[in-house]
């Protein structure tokens, strides 16, 4: 075997380390090394921090946005309650005040025909009063005088004549009663 | 050491050349064309740039700080985001995980790119399939690990991380001797070299594919070229699983990171 094979089957042992490429692999591994600790991580970190606040920020900010229209909307619903119970009350109201309106409509046109019948009642029994009276003056002077004419003197004592009338307007009126209590 | 350098090629021209893992190891480019080990390689080159990307794209990416983020913003806010809780968050807990975040995020980034590297055409080198930057990775995250549990904990963090509660007084000796081989010596070899191992196995696949596929569609006799193209098809299978375990091991190595960060600063065993 020549130098030249010997050397080859040296230096083709696998396990026996290369101390050039040692060095080249640790050198040039600190440098990355240093070059992530120092810009990469920190900059993938941030970005991770602004992008999960920006997340979080804007899942608040839907919450509150939910909050308020869920509030809105239970507004609109109690002011429809309201609104539903003022018709209702309204509504009420006005029927009980028609109710009330036309009692008193009835009780004032009840009462207003009542007096109406009492004031005629009121007129007839004065209108009769007078008539009575009339005609008793006139149906005395009237008899009085075909009383005289008949039986032929002058029954010209008006004393007398009166006290005949009477008596006989009397007899009248108890006659007029007996018929009317019958 | 297990010998695990493969046989070297013959010298027979006609024969078919598997690649080794030799041709990981390019020739340096300062100085130009020096053997490799021997000068600043593709590999620290790569890394060098998968920094300058990283950089780029996760700076660009948060700059922004769009409320409602662009396609870009998003991608970045995105792979930010699984890091940070579904590893950050959901391992180490909701109180403690903050501090921890640029470490997962770089770790996360830094071998996603690096391992994708292997399936970019041109630059085709996953970098963590050269041990050192494996070795490098795992050994700091060893030396975090350590220095949280000390700071968390004082001195006694060594008797806490070793000696299980609960253990039978006969069982002790033994079990304290498991844990330490398992924590503080097997833990950092596993982290590094299930990363470097899955991306050396996957490379050496396509590449083994690519090449095989390249000698047999090159042969005029009976079915070899047939053979080629299901080779070849074979290969882009792999190359697509490839970029599958590439971004897995991202996952897994942050996810391990994690986990050990949790185990440190945790108050019981």
């Amino acid at each position: 075997m020549n130098e030249a094979v010997i050397l080859a089957a040296e230096g083709a042992n696998p396990l026996v380390p290369n101390w050039w490429e040692i060095l080249v692999t640790v050198l040039g591994f600190a440098v990355l090394l240093f070059i992530v600790t120092k810009f990469v991580v920190p900059a993938f970190e941030k970005t991770y921090e602004e992008r999960s606040l920006a997340i979080e920020g804007g899942i608040a900010k839907a919450e509150a946005a939910q909050a308020e229209a869920n509030a809105a909307l239970e507004e609109y619903k109690k002011q429809l309650v309201d609104a539903r119970t003022e018709a209702n009350r309204i509504r009420e109201e006005a029927r009980a005040e028609g109710a009330q309106i036309l009692a008193e409509l009835k009780e004032k046109a009840a009462s207003e025909s009542a007096r109406i019948t009492e004031q005629a009642h009121v007129q007839i029994e004065a209108e009769r009063t007078a008539a009575v009276a009339s005609l008793r003056n006139e149906v005395g002077t009237l008899a009085t005088e075909l009383a005289g004419k008949v039986v032929g003197e002058s029954l010209a004592d008006d004393e007398r004549s009166a006290r005949v009338v009477d008596r006989f307007l009397a007899d009248l009126d108890s006659q007029q009663s007996a018929g009317a209590s019958n | 050491m297990i010998p695990l350098a493969l046989p070297a090629a013959t010298n027979e021209s006609e024969g078919f050349i598997a690649p080794t893992i030799d041709d990981l190891h390019l020739p340096e480019i300062l100085p130009w064309g020096a053997h490799y080990g021997e000068g600043f390689g593709k590999q620290m080159l790569l890394v060098l740039l998968s920094v300058a990307l990283i950089s780029w794209f996760l700076v660009a990416a948060s700059r922004r700080r769009q409320m409602v983020p662009g396609k870009f913003q998003f991608l970045g806010e995105y792979s930010y985001n699984f890091v940070r809780n579904s590893v950050g968050k959901d391992l180490i807990g909701e109180k403690d995980f903050r501090p921890f975040v640029p470490v997962l995020v770089s770790l996360f980034f830094f071998i996603l790119v690096n391992n994708l590297f292997g399936s970019i055409p041109f630059l085709q080198l996953p970098t963590t399939s050269h041990v050192g930057t494996a070795y490098a990775l795992a050994g700091f995250v060893y030396i975090m690990w350590i220095v949280l549990g000390i700071r968390t904990h004082g001195i006694g963090y060594f008797k806490v991380a070793v000696v299980p509660s609960g253990v039978p007084k006969a069982f002790i000796v033994p079990v304290v001797i498991i844990e330490i081989v398992s924590t503080f010596l097997v833990r950092p070899l596993t982290h590094s070299l299930r990363l470097f191992a899955t991306m050396l196995a996957g490379h050496m696949i396509i590449a083994l594919a690519a090449s095989g596929s390249a000698f047999l569609l090159t042969q005029t006799s009976g079915a070899m070229p047939v053979l080629g193209v299901l080779t070849m098809a074979g290969g882009v299978g792999m190359y697509l699983f490839e970029i599958f375990i590439q971004v897995l091991q991202a996952y897994v190595f942050v996810l391990l990171t994690a986990v050990y960060i949790q185990g440190s600063i945790s108050e019981a065993h």
